[in-house]
């Protein structure tokens, strides 16, 4: 699909980069808070129907959709069972960081989203889940926070509406885990974040026990503009099933790596020279990229440069979109090695419930780290492999899978690279003993 | 664990500690903070109250605090929850210090997109400088702790030092920036190069015209 560059009048977040003010007057000035009680007018159901009709499929990685998860919650919720809205804002994916410029450069699009949302699955209240980190962040959330309620357009009938909503800050303190919805509400009941044995899903018992939603701060934030220029707008861009604009943060080896809003499905090759100018050392240096942050595997230079940066595309790579967090290696890169630090990473943030992830991330990193040095067998190789597949799956949330895949991903794209090193290692070794 | 934080003994630490309490201001921020969940759910401020703590204790020693045991007694208390629970919520997420740290907590990430863009660099800087992994200048103002992605890839390498991140790093400017924070200098705070936040170096691609 040729596309055609996305024009800046389609562009959602238009103080991406923080030239202009954050605060509410700024704020207004870009649109946001413009007859949002216009907007609450249209009716719950109508606005999950239109999200729905936008396409719009969840910015936190998995790619749900946005306005069928809304769809879940219930509709006559009591006053001792409320509903509750989540924002999961603990942008913790190794190469994520796009929620973090919403809410330090737009925080109204965040907030004026969770009402609108929040209003549409009938919540009392949004809770927005902030990693620990983002301390600087957090600071100017609140403060957005507290001007919209001075303003009125949070709270006791928010913005003339009728309807009364609350927006709270939730701190994280520096977890991972937290990201995933179920350790979040852990975490929000002031409990270590260990994920929750599914179903119960969290929409029919999840913050207090009560019916909740957790969307990303991305999926929350484009909601109003998706009502304004309606769904038909939104689905006009990227392709089918992949509709929409997306925040692409691009990391590694680019000559101007930066956080960009393009249109969904923008091949990577033009998302690289248009925003980033080009791979460094020109295309033949570029060796391979993890498209979608730590969790999704690797794709080799030659399978990604054309590709679509979507859903479907990257899945169709064996990849995934995922944040849309785009780590370009080049060809210096110790691919072994930028491999085993993100397994160090998930051993690192492993919450320690299940087996086989607490037992194995360790394990896969200890592997991985010989295979780096090329101190192992190449037997290794297989037994690594193995060893992913048992984590894989047989845990309670996603980490397990997501430590074991970018490890697949290695081996299946570069298993001659490890074995060289083995090679080598051993090569060093005879010679020693010939000497 | 050999890596593991050498945690004060527990008799000193209560000597030290036991009489905790907030202090005005921090009981009022207390206070708004257990306010923002419902009735009987106050458990649900125990990560803002460690934290809060955490800064208090730090302000009186002149450090980044940490959480001596009578203190996360105190916030267990307050909150009505058992000791055990808010100690498993204090030793479960990294931001709380279970040992005292130093005047600057240099948190250098070492996640894969830094790694990338030379984290090694920034390493070797803070080792030159004597920081030591894990551990705290003898003169009590450094602590450097390799952490994990802080989600800022698109200014890689960084660190966040205290509540500050530092972007867009190399070996030279990260070693001017402990060189400053020794003298007590200012420090710019943010990308150490000429760039806007998370733009891409030299201006803008898109949205132009918003850019006055």
């Amino acid at each position: 699909m040729g596309c055609a560059m996305l024009a800046d009048k389609d562009r959602i977040f238009t103080n991406l980069y923080g030239f202009e003010p954050w605060n509410l007057a700024a704020a207004k000035k870009r649109g946001d808070w413009d007859k949002t009680a216009k907007l609450l007018e249209i009716g719950q159901d109508e606005i999950i129907e239109r999200i729905k009709a936008s396409g719009l499929r969840g910015r936190g990685g998995a790619g749900f959709p946005t306005g069928m998860k809304w769809s879940f919650m219930p509709k006559a919720p009591t006053d001792n069972r409320p509903n509750f809205l989540v924002i999961n804002a603990d942008e913790s994916e190794p190469g994520s960081c796009k929620d973090r410029e919403i809410i330090r450069h737009d925080p109204h699009k965040l907030i004026e989203g969770a009402l609108v949302a929040g209003f549409a699955m009938r919540a009392r209240a949004a809770y927005i889940y902030i990693r620990g980190e983002f301390i600087f962040e957090a600071k100017i959330l609140e403060a957005a926070v507290a001007e919209a309620y001075a303003a009125g357009l949070i709270g006791k009938n928010a913005c003339k509406s009728g309807y009364d909503f609350d927006v709270f800050v939730h701190r994280g303190a520096g977890a991972y885990i937290c990201g995933e919805e179920t350790a979040m509400l852990e975490s929000l009941e002031g409990k270590k974040g260990q994920p929750r044995l599914k179903p119960p899903f969290p929409a029919g018992a999840g913050l207090y026990g009560c019916p909740t939603t957790v969307n990303n701060v991305e999926s929350i934030a484009v909601a109003p503009t998706i009502l304004r220029r309606s769904p038909e707008w939104f689905k006009g861009f990227g392709n089918p099933g992949n509709a929409g604009t997306k925040l692409f943060q691009i990391s590694g080896h680019v000559n101007k790596p930066c956080v960009v809003e393009d249109a969904m499905s923008v091949p990577f090759r033009e998302l690289i020279e248009k925003h980033c100018g080009g791979i460094r050392g020109g295309w033949d240096n570029l060796l391979a990229v993890i498209p979608g942050g730590s969790s999704v595997p690797l794709v080799p230079a030659a399978e990604i440069m054309d590709a679509p940066m979507d859903f479907d595309g990257l899945k169709a790579l064996g990849s995934g979109l995922g944040t849309a967090a785009v780590i370009v290696m080049d060809k210096s890169t110790d691919i072994v090695r930028a491999i085993s630090r993100l397994s160090y990473f998930y051993k690192h943030e492993s919450c320690g419930q299940c087996t086989p992830c607490r037992e194995g991330t360790g394990w896969m990193w200890r592997v991985m780290e010989r295979l780096r040095t090329g101190d192992a067998d190449v037997s290794e190789i297989d037994t690594l492999y193995q060893l992913t597949k048992q984590v894989e799956g047989h845990t309670i949330c996603a980490l397990g899978d997501a430590a074991a895949w970018p490890i697949q991903g290695l081996i299946k794209h570069f298993r001659p690279e490890i074995e060289r090193r083995i090679a080598d290692a051993r090569g060093g070794e005879m010679l020693e003993a010939a000497e | 664990m050999a890596d593991a934080p050498h945690i004060p003994d527990e008799a000193e630490t209560r000597v030290r500690w036991h009489d905790f309490a907030w202090t005005p201001e921090n009981a009022k921020t207390a206070a708004m903070y257990i306010a923002r969940y419902p009735a009987g759910r106050q458990a649900s401020a125990v990560m803002a109250l460690l934290d809060l703590a955490q800064r208090q204790v730090g302000a009186e020693t002149r450090t980044q605090g940490w959480l001596p045991v009578p203190v996360i007694e105190f916030v267990a208390g307050q909150l009505g929850m058992p000791y055990m629970r808010a100690y498993e919520v204090a030793t479960f997420y990294t931001m709380y210090n279970l040992a005292p740290v130093g005047r600057f907590h240099v948190q250098v990430c070492g996640t894969t997109p830094c790694l990338l863009r030379g984290s090694d660099d920034v390493l070797a800087a803070c080792k030159n400088r004597g920081l030591i992994k894990g551990g705290t200048t003898p003169d009590g103002l450094f602590t450097l702790t390799e952490v994990e992605c802080l989600g800022a890839c698109a200014n890689a390498p960084m660190v966040q030092i205290n509540d500050d991140n530092f972007e867009d790093l190399t070996y030279d400017s990260m070693a001017a920036i402990l060189e400053a924070l020794a003298n007590d200098q200012p420090v710019k705070i943010g990308p150490q190069i000429d760039r806007q936040t998370s733009c891409p170096e030299g201006g803008p691609t898109t949205l132009k015209e918003m850019v006055s």
